[in-house]
C-alpha cells in the first residue's frame, strides 16, 4: 500500500488541471500579447482564471498578479512594498513562525536599514495579540504574518490581526502568507483587512512553478521584476498560460463542495491524532488547520524514521525545519517550546482529499511495527 | 583554419616490446570512449603515433578536456593535417597557422621538420630551414631561437603532413585496462573517489561496493554514491556499483558487541563482503581511501585489524596524504562538491562518541564470537540482495 501523506510539500494534481493545461500547450499555444487570435485566445486562460480566483477571495480579478509561486509572491509583497514605502518608515513586524520565503526577504531588508520586529507565539504557536498591539510604532509600514503555519498547522486569528493593525494605522500595509491556507478556508481579504496575501498553487493540486499575489487596489508595490511590462507592468514577462490555467482549475476545484473536501481531510487528520496518540511516548503539536498533523515520537530520529516509512510506502516530512541559524528564527517547533529530544523527534503529515481512512489506518499499523524496533537501536 | 584532429603523445614506460600494441589497443579505446558524447572520431594509430581525427563537427574546448581524463596520456597536441605535400603550398598553410595562432608575433621560433617519408624531396634540416625562412619572410616580427625557442612548430611528414605547435598537458599514468582491475570501497566521502582515481591512473580498471543502511541512510545517500561513481567513471571507464544493504549487520554488532569496537568489526565485515564481490567479478585487490590517522579507525592499529580479514592486497593510495591534498585532487577531479553534500546520515548514531583507536586484534575477535551463530546467515543475505548498477560516466 501506499500512503502519501506530504500534501504540506506538495499535491498530486486534479486530473482536471492536467488537461486544461494540457489543452494550453496544445491548442492554445499563443502568446497571450500576441495581437492576432492565438494571442487572444490565450489570454482567455488568463483572463478566466483570475476570475475563478477573485471569486473565491471575494475580490476584483484585477487584483491578482500571477507569479511563479509563493516564494517570489513574499518576496514581491515584502521587499515590493518595503521599497514602496521606504519614505513613511523603515519598520516592519513579524513572527517568530515565518516560513523561509518571508524570512529570507526580511533579512535581506533588515540588511538594507529596515528594523524587523519578531513577534513570539504561545505554546500552540500562536500571535499573541497584546504583543502585536505593543509592537506597532508610528514608523512601522508593513506587518507580515502567516495564515496557517507549514509545520504544525497553527491557525493565526488574522481578521482580529487585521482589525488590531488597521485600527492602530489604517495606512500599515497587512500582508498575509496564505500559502498553506488558501484552499482550506475561505479567506475574505476585503473583510479581514488584507492588503496582500500569497498563494502557491501546488499546495492545491495545482502545477508546480504558478502562483499569484492578491494586491488589494491601490497599494502601492514595486515589482521586482521588469520588462515588456505585462500584468500591467507588476510582473513582466510572457504569462506562464498552462501553469495559470491549471491555477485556475485548481482553484475552482478545491472551493467546489468546500465543506465535504474539508469535512473529509479533518476525518482523516482526527483520526491518525486519535490513533497516533495511543502509542507511546508521542507528543502531539498539531494546530487547528485541517491537513497538517505534526507527532513526536520520543527517542526517534525523524529521518530515520521518515525512511522507515518511505520503506512501507508511507511518504512524510520531517517535522522541524529549524536549519536557520539567525537567532531570530528558531524553527516553529522551538518557538513552541519544544525541547530538542521533541523537535529531532518530529514527523509532519499531512493530508488531501486523495487520501483514504484505509491509508490512515496503515500508516498507524506501520507506526506501531516501526516504533520499538527503532527505539531499540538509539544512540548510546 | 580550424584543428579538425590530435596527435597524442604518450609516456614510453611500459610500452616496450610486446605491452606495445597491448597500451595502444588500451589507450584508442579509452580515448573513444572519452570522445564518444563529444562527436564523431575516428581514433588510429599509425608508426608510434595516436591520432584522434574529427569526422563530424565538434566542441574545441570539450574534445580536449575529454582526452585530458584519458590515462596514458602525457600530451595533446592539435594539429592540421594536409594532403597536399608540395612545399610551396605548406609554406602558405604554416604561415598562416602561424598568424592565425600567435597574433602578438613578438615571440621566437624554432622549425621542427621530420621527414618520415623518406621520398620527399628535401631532407629535414633543409625543410626546416627553408620554411622557417618562409615565415621571417611573411612576418618579419617573429625571431628564430633553435635552443629555447616559445613555439616549436613541429612539422612530420608522413602519408600525410600533420602541423601543430601546441602541447596540451595530459593527466599521464598507464591506459585503464592494461593493469587488470580492482575494487573500490566507496562511500559518499572525500577521500574513496579520490582513491580510485589514483588507482584507476595506473591502468587498473575499477568496480566499486558502497554499503547503504536505510532507514539510517536515505536515498539521497545512494545517489550521492552514484553520481561519485559517474564523476569516477568519466576517468575509469564503466564501473560496476554493487549497493550492499548493510542494515542487518549494523544493528546486530550494535547489539551484541561492545559499542566502542563497532566501526572496527563493521569495516572488517565490509571488507569481507566486498573482498567477495572482488573475487566474483574478477578484482584482483581493494581500493580504500584510508588515510593514517585521519579518523579513529583508520589508526595504525585498526588498519591493521582490518586489514587482518581481507585475503586479496588491499591499496590505500590516500595513505600518506593529508586532508588538503586529498582535498586538492578531489577539486581537481570535481569530486569534492558532490562528497560535500549534507545528507543526514544517521548513521551515526550508531558511532560511539569515544571509539578503540588501540585496538588489540584478540580483544576484536573474541568480541566478534558474539555473531557466530547469526553472522553467515547474514552475510549471505547481504551478498544475496545486493543491487549492481553499471555506471557509464
Amino acid at each position: 500500500m501506499e500512503a502519501y501523506f506530504d500534501n504540506g510539500a506538495t499535491t498530486k494534481v486534479f486530473p482536471q488541471v492536467k488537461d486544461i493545461m494540457i489543452e494550453a500547450m496544445e491548442l492554445d499555444y499563443g502568446n497571450p500579447s500576441s495581437m492576432h487570435m492565438k494571442g487572444v485566445r490565450a489570454e482567455q486562460y488568463i483572463k478566466d482564471s483570475r476570475e475563478v480566483i477573485a471569486r473565491s477571495l471575494k475580490v476584483e480579478p484585477k487584483e491578482i498578479i500571477f507569479t511563479s509561486g509563493g516564494t517570489e509572491s513574499n518576496n514581491m509583497a515584502l521587499i515590493g512594498s518595503a521599497m514602496a514605502h521606504i519614505r513613511r518608515g523603515r519598520h516592519i513586524i513579524s513572527t517568530r513562525i515565518e516560513h523561509a520565503s518571508v524570512y529570507n526577504p526580511l533579512f535581506y531588508l533588515e540588511e538594507q536599514g529596515f528594523e524587523i520586529t519578531w513577534l513570539p507565539v504561545d505554546d500552540h504557536g500562536i500571535v499573541q495579540l497584546d504583543a502585536l498591539k505593543a509592537a506597532i510604532r508610528p514608523d512601522t509600514i508593513l506587518v507580515s504574518i502567516m495564515h496557517v503555519n507549514n509545520e504544525i498547522g497553527a491557525v493565526q486569528p488574522i481578521a482580529e490581526i487585521g482589525e488590531i493593525i488597521k485600527k492602530a494605522n489604517r495606512n500599515i500595509i497587512f500582508h498575509v502568507d496564505a500559502i498553506q491556507g488558501y484552499g482550506k478556508y475561505h479567506i475574505y481579504p476585503k473583510r479581514w483587512k488584507i492588503d496582500l496575501l500569497s498563494v502557491s498553487g501546488h499546495k492545491i493540486h495545482g502545477p508546480k512553478g504558478i502562483g499569484f499575489l492578491y494586491r488589494k487596489d491601490k497599494i502601492k508595490i514595486h515589482p521586482l521584476i521588469l520588462g515588456g511590462g505585462q500584468q500591467k507592468g507588476m510582473r513582466s514577462g510572457t504569462e506562464n498560460v498552462p501553469g495559470i490555467a491549471g491555477l485556475g482549475m485548481a482553484a475552482k476545484l478545491i472551493y467546489e463542495d468546500h465543506d465535504k473536501k474539508m469535512l473529509h481531510i479533518r476525518t482523516l487528520k482526527d483520526h491518525f491524532i486519535e490513533e497516533a496518540m495511543k502509542l507511546s511516548d508521542v507528543r502531539n503539536n498539531s494546530g487547528e488547520a485541517p491537513h497538517i498533523a505534526s507527532i513526536s515520537f520520543k527517542g526517534v530520529r525523524s529521518e530515520v524514521l521518515l525512511h522507515a516509512l518511505e520503506e512501507k510506502g508511507v511518504y512524510v516530512s520531517s517535522g522541524s525545519a529549524c536549519s536557520s541559524n539567525k537567532p531570530a528564527i528558531s524553527g516553529t517547533l522551538k518557538a513552541i517550546g519544544l525541547t530538542k529530544e521533541y523537535y529531532d523527534s518530529t514527523l509532519r503529515f499531512s493530508f488531501c482529499v486523495f487520501n483514504t481512512i484505509e491509508e490512515v489506518d496503515y500508516a498507524i499499523a506501520c507506526l506501531k511495527e516501526l516504533l520499538p524496533m527503532l527505539r531499540r537501536f538509539t544512540r548510546r | 583554419m580550424e584543428f579538425k584532429a590530435f596527435l597524442i603523445k604518450y609516456a614510453e614506460i611500459g610500452i616496450k616490446g610486446k605491452n606495445r600494441y597491448m597500451f595502444e589497443d588500451a589507450l584508442i579505446r579509452q580515448m573513444k570512449f572519452a570522445l564518444r558524447d563529444v562527436g564523431d572520431f575516428a581514433v588510429h594509430k599509425q608508426l608510434g603515433r595516436v591520432f584522434a581525427e574529427a569526422k563530424s563537427d565538434f566542441d574545441f574546448e570539450e574534445a580536449v578536456e575529454a582526452l585530458k581524463r584519458v590515462f596514458g596520456i602525457t600530451g595533446i597536441c592539435p594539429v592540421i593535417i594536409e594532403e597536399d605535400k608540395e612545399f610551396d603550398h605548406l609554406a602558405e598553410v604554416c604561415c598562416q597557422f602561424m598568424d592565425e595562432q600567435y597574433p602578438d608575433k613578438n615571440k621566437t621560433f624554432k622549425v621542427y621538420g621530420r621527414r618520415a617519408d623518406k621520398r620527399y624531396p628535401m631532407n629535414s634540416m633543409e625543410f626546416s630551414a627553408e620554411m622557417g625562412s618562409r615565415i621571417l619572410d611573411k612576418f618579419p616580427e617573429f625571431k628564430v631561437d633553435v635552443h629555447h625557442p616559445d613555439i616549436l612548430l613541429t612539422i612530420e611528414i608522413r602519408d600525410r603532413v600533420y602541423i601543430y605547435s601546441d602541447v596540451i598537458k595530459g593527466p599521464g599514468g598507464m591506459p585503464v585496462g592494461t593493469n587488470g582491475k580492482a575494487m573500490l570501497c566507496l562511500s559518499g566521502g572525500i577521500d574513496s573517489p579520490v582513491a580510485g582515481y589514483m588507482i584507476a591512473k595506473r591502468g587498473v580498471r575499477i568496480d566499486a561496493t558502497y554499503f547503504h543502511a536505510p532507514p539510517y541512510t536515505s536515498e539521497r545517500a545512494k545517489q550521492k554514491v552514484v553520481d561519485l561513481a559517474k564523476k569516477v567513471a568519466k576517468y575509469a571507464g564503466p564501473i560496476h556499483l554493487h549497493v550492499v544493504n548493510f542494515t542487518d549487520i549494523q544493528l546486530a554488532i550494535y547489539e551484541k558487541c561492545p559499542h566502542d569496537e563497532l566501526t572496527i568489526i563493521m569495516r572488517r565485515y565490509m571488507m569481507k563482503i566486498a573482498e567477495h564481490f572482488a573475487k566474483e567479478g574478477g578484482s584482483l585487490a581493494l581500493i580504500t581511501g584510508e588515510s593514517i590517522g585521519q579518523v579513529a579507525s583508520q589508526t595504525i592499529h585498526n588498519l591493521a585489524i582490518t586489514n587482518e580479514v581481507c585475503t586479496i592486497p588491499v591499496f590505500r593510495p590516500c595513505i600518506g596524504m593529508d586532508k588538503q591534498e586529498i582535498v586538492d585532487i578531489a577539486e581537481q577531479i570535481d569530486t569534492y562538491e558532490t562528497s560535500i553534500q549534507p545528507f543526514e546520515d544517521c548513521c551515526t548514531i550508531f558511532v560511539a562518541k569515544h571509539p578503540v583507536t588501540k585496538g588489540n586484534l584478540k580483544v576484536i575477535k573474541h568480541s566478534e564470537e558474539a555473531l557466530n551463530d547469526i553472522i553467515d546467515d547474514l552475510m549471505k543475505k547481504a551478498i544475496d540482495t545486493v543491487e549492481v548498477i553499471r555506471i557509464d560516466a
